[in-house]
């Protein structure tokens, strides 16, 4: 099975509300884009995901769901920032992600666009170590405040002492 | 409170705001972690002037265990109970959700009566989880008498899962691919017993709240939550709907069989404490319909998908036939692979949309596992209902969004 490159999955979602915008606003943020199991996945560069959550916003996707990470450990960029925007008249999905290198884990905030990804932000900060700039509170959220590491990134260990 | 560095300082917390007047205007309360109303070890650090509560910040994470990362040491199947311990009072809708997930990576299609059961359970699991939440809530209000008729249904519920999967609170009764076990037999009869006394037993509620002028006191009016706010704070479910926002997963859009089902969206505009009580108990009253419609076309077949590789083989034929012992053996001791992919599945569980967020990377083990819980964005929220009002509808206001603090901190 081939998986169809980039501009394939575009054009083939070409009237895709969020790809549309996307496309004609800032064509350039957008690295890649997969669809797999029915889900759309857009891959977009650091610098222009709060751009491009605007974008998506005004598209008519209106309800962030989740903000979350993956660390892909000891590969680059090593950290993978998930957003999953769902829109409530469409009732469709869309995967948003924004690849952060180890050197400078660091993103803009969403904050501004959907205030409801203060609390996602925060657990990511806690759990990855993915600094958020501009959030208004990024302090731990799960873990106590003095704590030393970042539990959920790989080469923490999962069982015995640190 | 000075030796206990876990302890933040409350100053910290709360930015002072000299706009405001001299600081000895207001006052620095600690409610929590252990609050009766708080459901659980909820701190939330109120400023309040007077009894007027100016700024709520909720300090959460006391339960966390860490259960993402403990997904990430163990097979597929081996996270199924601990779903169930992240939100205790719906253990059937986390079980759902996550075999959900790891079924889509897998592209496995489940039998037809599976996916019924797993739809009736999860109604009485909303049932169940509802009665937990109309009891102490009023409880919370003062109203101490519904608790113990909530209750008494409720064990009902709980003896239908003991029946079902051995467990009445952590039953870890669905699988991937399918369910545990063919339900026992008169396990149809009994929950048909129970949803046909269960509409009078709503009503004999009602009978003890509506009507009765401290709790309309209490709760009409109390903690607005606008359209707009709930969208933009993450809210979902109850308290969404009750803000005039009309969406519901398993109508708009369905998972397991849900869209064979007919069933109401309750939708209210009041926005307030009284409108989600309102929801909830209309919801209950929807839930014993689907259980109805799961009960009287209930199909028959497999409960287990035709996929030897993921599913465990019967226990007679494991120990007739060589093939299913060699499978058996193999997904007892190596679990089973899963193609690389992502996925994210969501749900309406009674609290709100429950999302599950699973990375594969081909191996036998999830790659990551995460959950997006509906209590932990709701609480975002609780600025917004209480600021302005006084300190008892805070208590009040938490009951309405009805958090479950395993699943805000996991």
């Amino acid at each position: 099975m081939t998986v169809p490159d980039k501009d394939a999955v575009l054009a083939a979602h070409a009237k895709n509300r969020a790809v549309a915008s996307l496309l004609t606003s800032l064509p350039d943020a957008v690295l890649d884009a997969k669809f797999d199991r029915d889900e759309l996945t857009l891959t977009i560069a650091r610098d222009e995901i709060r751009a491009a959550a605007s974008l998506v916003q005004q598209a008519g996707y209106n309800f962030l769901e989740d903000v979350t990470c993956v660390d892909w450990y000891p590969s680059e960029p090593r950290f993978h920032v998930v957003y999953h925007i769902v829109s409530f008249s469409l009732k469709q999905r869309v995967r948003l992600v924004a690849p952060v290198d180890s050197i400078d884990p660091s993103i803009d905030s969403i904050t501004p666009v959907w205030p409801s990804a203060n609390f996602y932000e925060r657990e990511v900060w806690d759990l990855f170590g993915v600094r958020f700039n501009q959030h208004p509170n990024l302090r731990r959220i799960m873990m106590p405040d003095e704590w030393d590491g970042h539990p959920l990134r790989k080469d923490y260990p999962v069982e015995g002492y640190r | 409170m000075g030796d206990m560095p876990h302890f933040v300082e409350t100053s910290t917390l709360l930015k002072p705001r000299p706009e405001e007047g001299p600081k000895d205007r207001t006052m620095v309360l600690n409610m929590g972690p252990q609050h009766p109303s708080t459901h659980g070890v909820l701190r939330l650090v109120i400023e309040i002037d007077g009894e007027t509560v100016l700024k709520v910040v909720p300090d959460i994470g006391y339960l966390h265990t860490g259960i993402e990362k403990t997904c990430e040491a163990k097979f597929y199947q081996q996270v199924v109970p601990l779903t169930d311990r992240i939100d205790y009072l719906c253990p059937m809708t986390n079980n759902l959700v996550y075999c959900l997930a790891v079924e889509k990576l897998l592209q496995i299609e489940i039998p037809e009566r599976a996916q019924w059961i797993r739809v009736l359970l999860n109604e009485l699991t909303r049932l169940n989880s509802h009665l937990v939440w109309l009891g102490t809530h009023a409880m919370d209000i003062g109203a101490l008498t519904v608790f113990l008729y909530t209750f008494r249904e409720r064990e009902e519920i709980l003896r239908i899962f003991e029946a079902v999967s051995g467990q009445r609170m952590m039953t870890s009764y669905f699988r991937v691919g399918g369910l545990a076990l063919e339900p026992p037999l008169n396990l149809f009869d009994r929950i048909q017993k129970f949803i046909k006394i269960l509409p009078e037993k709503i009503d004999e509620y009602q009978n003890l709240l509506v009507g009765n002028p401290i709790w309309m006191g209490r709760l009409k009016g109390v903690g607005h939550l606008s359209a707009e706010d709930a969208i933009a704070l993450g809210v979902t479910g109850p308290p969404l709907r009750a803000s005039g926002v009309d969406w519901d997963l398993r109508r708009d859009m369905p998972y397991s069989s849900y869209d064979k089902f007919q069933f109401k969206v309750p939708v209210s505009n009041g926005c307030d404490v009284w409108a989600r009580y309102i929801i909830r108990i209309e919801e209950m009253r929807e839930s014993v319909k689907i259980c109805q419609q799961a009960l009287d076309g209930m199909p028959e077949g497999e409960i287990k998908a035709n996929a030897p590789k993921v599913v465990l083989p019967d226990r007679e034929k494991m120990k007739t036939e060589m093939e299913s012992l060699i499978y058996h053996f193999k997904i007892v001791t190596e679990g089973f692979t899963v193609p690389a992919g992502q996925v994210f599945q969501a749900v309406e569980s009674p609290r709100g949309v429950m999302g599950y967020y699973v990375v594969s990377d081909g191996t036998a083990k999830p790659y990551r596992v995460h959950m997006r819980n509906p209590s932990f964005a709701s609480l975002q929220a609780l600025q917004k209902m209480c600021e302005g009002r006084l300190i008892a509808d805070v208590v009040a206001v938490i009951g309405s969004i009805d958090i479950v603090l395993g699943e805000i901190d996991r």
